[in-house]
């Protein structure tokens, strides 16, 4: 069963009571809450994953919910809450969604230390995966959700999940997070996608996310193998270049986007020295021209 | 297997070798080792006795992430520890390493799986400032830098403020005794040192002698006011006792007239107490009779049974151990400091609720 095979009463009453539980790539994970933005944002945005039973077990038990006293009723708040426990600072409800996303990229990023994990947005094609590893800033999301849109399967717009042997990439395909003007960029852009409510005004300015294409999440089993690592960044109204990266400064910034690196030691090294020699590495500069870009990216994936 | 989550742990860690029969609740094993920050050594437990193939796939990956996170946190630990005792060599002084840095140097089984918050060392009083100097010039930087933070521990406790290594970032406590100052336990720190083993593998190192290490550990766990990591410390008591225990009578016999040496008996008391009551450790039978003198008046006994039984669970979210933790906060203020300086201190603190860390 999916999430768009939920009534959305019933999808309301395990929010709010037993827990919803959804396959996420590699992890299940269950979630409660109360806020009708997470369970409309979780119908809209999730409608494509599928939905685990009480008895499946779950990686991690998350809920965003408001505080007691009276931060439920005054300015209300949204705390993410993990085994039970508070963890973050509490934000406006009306950011409860993406509260509920980076909690969840943040429960990942913390314990799922099988893999290597790369801040990264990941597409395939022909089983080969395309890595877009940046800092925020980069564009990187908005050229992950230009290539979504023109055919390329989503592996993750915010993590590589690495094996440990360097030659797989393992798909966690979930909403892509758009900030600011790329929110319109992408809505003129993909005219189809499925675009969840602005939520202005956090830490980021204004967020939105999209739907992965069903496609993305059905094969959310097919890991791919690491052919190609680009290095994106967005310069307003620069000419597009495509530059050749020296595989030592690759690895470096594959080191520098890791998140836990330096958990794995030896075998964290070997991983992305594999992975680096295994792909082309190249260092993209782009300046808004979306249709040039995923025309460079086709070439690629054609060659 | 037990249903209850709460006892889920306790006998899992017992019992790992039954993991590979039982059918096991595998999410809430889990989430409460991950909570009580015990996965790992869940993991190396398993590891050691049914094996890790015998772990269904998705817990599995959470035991298997564990282990990479400890030996990570292991090497950061023997290359701080090399780092430290490079600091600290020409100061020709003794230096002694606590709980985990100690179990893992002098290679106890308290070491396996366990991960780190920070490393522990205990030297001389009088050796103090030339400590703290080298230790700054070696990179490390006081915490804390309120003029109160700074006096509550210069003047009262038994360590300096926290000192954090300023590219590395890694946590050093330094003690020069093992209870506060202000506690009315009257322990003669001079004698930790006369009886600590040195580390020949990792000069100028040493450990506290078994006994001592037992009553530290045990002195830790039931003086502190702050137990979130109380059932991890339980089990390092267990895995000491299980350790030296198993070396002979000659052991046990040392541990209880030391703990009357160093009127660290109440402590012994509750360590022995407990680690037997949740993770079924064994104690000999005259041991446990020989230590009930340093039980505190029936009442109180059967009190604290009940608080710590639900203060050393894993699940901090369950109002039961939520409100025993509270109580044991109380406690653990109460044996640090005499009352009017308590009453000071917390009136202190209350006012500076909410001022901005200076």
């Amino acid at each position: 069963m999916i999430v768009a095979e939920l009534a959305a009463a019933e999808l309301r009453r395990r929010l709010t009571g037993p827990g919803l539980r959804l396959r996420l790539g590699p992890v299940a994970t269950e979630i409660r809450s109360p806020f009708a933005v997470v369970a409309s944002g979780l119908a809209l945005l999730y409608a494509k994953h599928e939905v685990l039973g009480a008895g499946d077990f779950a990686d991690f038990r998350v809920a965003v919910e408001p505080p007691f006293g009276v931060r439920r009723f005054v300015a209300p708040q949204a705390l993410f809450k993990f085994d039970g426990n508070t963890r973050f600072r509490p934000l406006p409800a009306a950011q409860a969604f993406p509260l509920l996303e980076w909690g969840l990229n943040w429960c990942i990023t913390m314990h799922c230390h099988q893999y290597l994990i790369i801040h990264s947005a990941v597409l395939e094609r022909n089983g080969r995966a395309l890595l877009l590893p940046a800092p925020p800033g980069s564009g990187k999301s908005t050229l992950c959700a230009a290539l979504v849109a023109r055919g390329w399967r989503l592996l993750s717009d915010e993590l590589a999940l690495v094996e440990l042997d360097g030659t797989r990439v393992v798909p966690i395909p979930r909403p892509i997070s758009l900030k600011n003007r790329s929110i319109d960029t992408i809505a003129r852009f993909w005219p189809d996608a499925a675009i969840g409510d602005v939520v202005p005004d956090t830490l980021k300015g204004s967020v939105a996310h999209v739907r992965p294409p069903a496609d993305s999440v059905q094969r959310a089993r097919e890991s791919a193998v690491p052919a190609w690592v680009v290095l994106p960044r967005y310069e307003n109204g620069a000419a597009m270049e495509l530059a050749a990266l020296p595989k030592c400064d690759a690895f470096m910034r594959l080191v520098d986007s890791a998140f836990n690196y330096s958990v794995h030691g030896r075998a964290g090294f070997d991983a992305l020295a594999a992975l680096v020699d295994g792909s082309d590495c190249y260092a993209f500069t782009y300046g808004g021209a979306l249709d040039e870009a995923v025309a460079a990216f086709d070439r690629f994936a054609s060659s | 297997m037990n249903e209850l989550p709460s006892a889920l742990l306790d006998e899992a860690l017992r019992t790992p070798a039954r993991i590979a029969n039982d059918s096991v609740p595998w999410e809430a094993l889990i989430a409460s080792a991950r909570e009580a920050d015990l996965l790992a050594t869940l993991a190396a437990r398993i590891g050691a006795s049914a094996g890790l193939d015998s772990v269904p796939r998705a817990p599995r990956a959470h035991l298997i992430a564990a282990g990479h996170r400890c030996r990570a946190q292991h090497a950061v630990v023997r290359r701080e520890a090399f780092e430290i005792a490079r600091v600290l060599a020409p100061l020709a002084t003794p230096v002694i390493l606590l709980k985990g840095a100690a179990y893992l140097m002098a290679g106890l089984p308290p070491a396996q799986g366990r991960l780190f918050s920070d490393i522990d060392i205990l030297v001389p009083k009088a050796r103090l400032p030339d400590v703290e100097s080298a230790l700054m010039l070696g990179g490390f930087a006081t915490t804390h830098l309120h003029p109160y933070d700074q006096r509550y521990y210069r003047r009262w406790m038994h360590e300096l403020p926290p000192m954090q290594h300023v590219k590395r970032l890694t946590i050093l406590d330094v003690h020069h005794t093992i209870v506060p100052e202000t506690a009315s336990v009257a322990l003669d720190a001079g004698a930790l040192f006369r009886a600590a083993v040195p580390l020949a593998q990792a000069t100028p190192f040493a450990v506290l002698s078994p006994c001592d290490m037992v009553l530290h550990s045990a002195t830790h766990l039931f003086h502190n006011e702050e137990l979130s990591h109380g059932l991890r410390d339980l089990v390092d008591l267990d895995a000491l006792l299980a350790h030296f225990g198993g070396e002979g009578r000659a052991f046990w016999r040392t541990l209880v007239a030391r703990a009357g040496e160093l009127d660290l008996g109440r402590p012994l008391y509750y360590a022995l107490r407990f680690t037997s009551r949740l993770l079924g450790t064994q104690v000999p039978a005259d041991v446990v009779a020989d230590v009930a003198r340093y039980a505190p008046a029936a009442p109180v006994a059967a009190l604290m049974d009940r608080l710590l039984d639900a203060a050393l669970q894993p699940a901090a979210a369950s109002p039961a151990t939520r409100w025993a933790r509270r109580a044991m906060y109380v406690r653990g203020h109460w044996l640090k400091m005499p009352v009017p300086l308590l009453a000071w201190h917390l009136t202190y603190k209350a006012l500076r609720r909410g001022e901005e860390p200076a």
